[in-house]
């Protein structure tokens, strides 16, 4: 395999020392040989080539690259790739099934909880982190919780409406499977 | 935007952790939770050659709580951990109320409380809430370990008293001579920007005497504020309209900020003024309300 550095940039030099990681990325184990310094975020879209996950500011403040890290929401340009190693890493491709969309995506079509759409796959990972932990929230407890993705565009007013929805969805769901 | 280029080691114990900071002679840095030192790293604001993630080292995620009410965390404690812990509610409300101010709710997935002392940012949120209880820092050496109280543990912007072959291993607070009351107040223009200003008040109380004090601000000087002449008005006495107003008036007279695209230095005084007096008179009413 070849070392993703070299994705990033053709020229890593020959004495940049790289280290094999093995990552579970949505239910797959998947191996890389990354540079240190290399972002898991760079690693899940140039290494891995899913670019759902989005880099928005760079710097830490938009959670656009939301991803989940063992289940909970971390910034994936926040983190280095090494560190991903022996980890579970779950992207907004691991979402959908292989046929119907996730509860939680098809809350923020029906809300219209989008308009560019950019920010919208860290959202999705912080609501499932939340829907998991909470399958019941409040608005309020929604609003909190995705007080680290920004959106310019909608107000957050639909977002915040989508999470609701794929919550009342999900728990019908989870309702329908455990009455017996 | 790519870190600069390091040497990477994570180790499996603490040991082997101080082992690599000795070989990095001063050019190395601890990795935790990573929420500033990879900013810092990406903007090429920090450099270091090595870096030692103390994410694999095992039993640093911590947070215990004392018979006697001393409550110790570990150097892998998430600020999220902090804040879910509904045992910490009643323990240390003044923890409590910060645990959920930190940052962005992903940031607090990640990043550590004690990483927040060690980084010694003045607009740090955990250094005031520590000063205000009188926490202090537990760092291990090549030597072996000592305890810096966190009143001594920073000595400017970004600046701690660590030597650099040392780890911040655990903040302990000792345990409270009553009561413990308090809250934790912080302006900011957004959610995840760095406080404009924010306040920790901690009061023990007995019945409604004040036992001990301490108040700690944020962001109003080139490191956290240790406001010990406001926290010393308060002590001996119940807590009315007059020893608020007095214990505000010297927060504020301690506080030493910089007008900057924040706010003007005077606003900001203003608003140390405003925070002591409301998380006092909150205290106040929550005293009277169970009498």
């Amino acid at each position: 395999m070849t070392s993703l550095f070299e994705e990033i940039r053709p020229d890593p030099g020959e004495d940049v020392p790289t280290r094999r990681i093995t990552i579970t990325l949505n239910g797959e184990r998947r191996a890389a040989n990354v540079e240190p310094r290399l972002l898991l975020a760079h690693l899940i879209r140039q290494g891995f080539k899913l670019t759902g996950t989005h880099t928005g500011c760079d710097t830490t403040n938009c959670g656009a690259c939301t991803v989940l890290f063992d289940g909970q929401p971390v910034k994936s340009c926040t983190m280095l790739a090494v560190q991903a190693d022996g980890h579970e890493v779950m992207t907004v491709e691991g979402l959908a099934g292989p046929s119907e969309l996730h509860p939680i995506q098809e809350g923020f079509k029906d809300e219209h909880g989008l308009q560019c759409g950019f920010c919208t796959p860290g959202m999705m990972m912080t609501a499932k982190a939340l829907l998991d932990r909470n399958p019941e929230p409040t608005e309020e407890d929604v609003r909190w919780a995705l007080a680290g993705n920004l959106c310019r565009c909608t107000g957050y007013q639909n977002i915040v409406k989508a999470v609701l929805w794929a919550g009342e969805k999900l728990r019908a769901e989870s309702g329908d499977g455990e009455e017996s | 935007m790519y870190p600069p280029r390091f040497r990477y080691e994570a180790p499996k114990t603490i040991e082997g952790a101080i082992n690599l900071l000795s070989e990095g002679a001063g050019d190395a840095k601890v990795l935790a939770g990573g929420q500033s030192l990879i900013p810092l790293l990406k903007l090429r604001f920090a450099s270091p050659t090595l870096l030692v993630d103390i994410n694999e080292i095992s039993g640093l995620d911590y947070l215990d709580f004392g018979a006697d009410g001393s409550i110790r965390i570990g150097a892998l404690c998430r600020h999220s951990a902090l804040e879910q812990s509904e045992e910490l509610k009643v323990r240390q409300p003044v923890m409590a109320a910060a645990a959920a101010l930190v940052a962005d709710p992903i940031v607090r997935n990640r990043g550590t409380l004690v990483g927040s002392l060690c980084h010694a940012d003045p607009q740090g949120d955990w250094a005031a809430v520590m000063v205000a209880l009188g926490g202090s820092l537990v760092v291990q050496g090549p030597q072996g370990r000592r305890t810096i109280p966190t009143s001594e543990l920073v000595h400017g912007p970004f600046q701690n008293a660590l030597a650099h072959h040392e780890i911040g291993i655990e903040a302990t607070v000792p345990a409270p001579q009553g009561v413990p009351m308090g809250g934790y107040l912080k302006l900011e223009r957004r959610i995840g920007d760095f406080a404009t200003v924010a306040v920790a008040v901690s009061v023990d109380m007995q019945g409604d005497s004040v036992a001990r004090a301490g108040i700690g601000l944020v962001a109003v000087g080139p490191k956290t504020i240790d406001a010990t002449d406001a926290a010393a008005s308060l002590v001996g006495g119940r807590i009315t309209a007059d020893t608020i107003s007095t214990a505000a008036d010297l927060a504020a007279g301690a506080a030493k900020p910089r007008t900057d695209h924040r706010g003007s230095a005077d606003y900001k005084k203003h608003i140390v003024h405003t925070f002591v007096t409301r998380i006092l008179t909150r205290v106040a009413a929550s005293i009277e309300k169970a009498a």
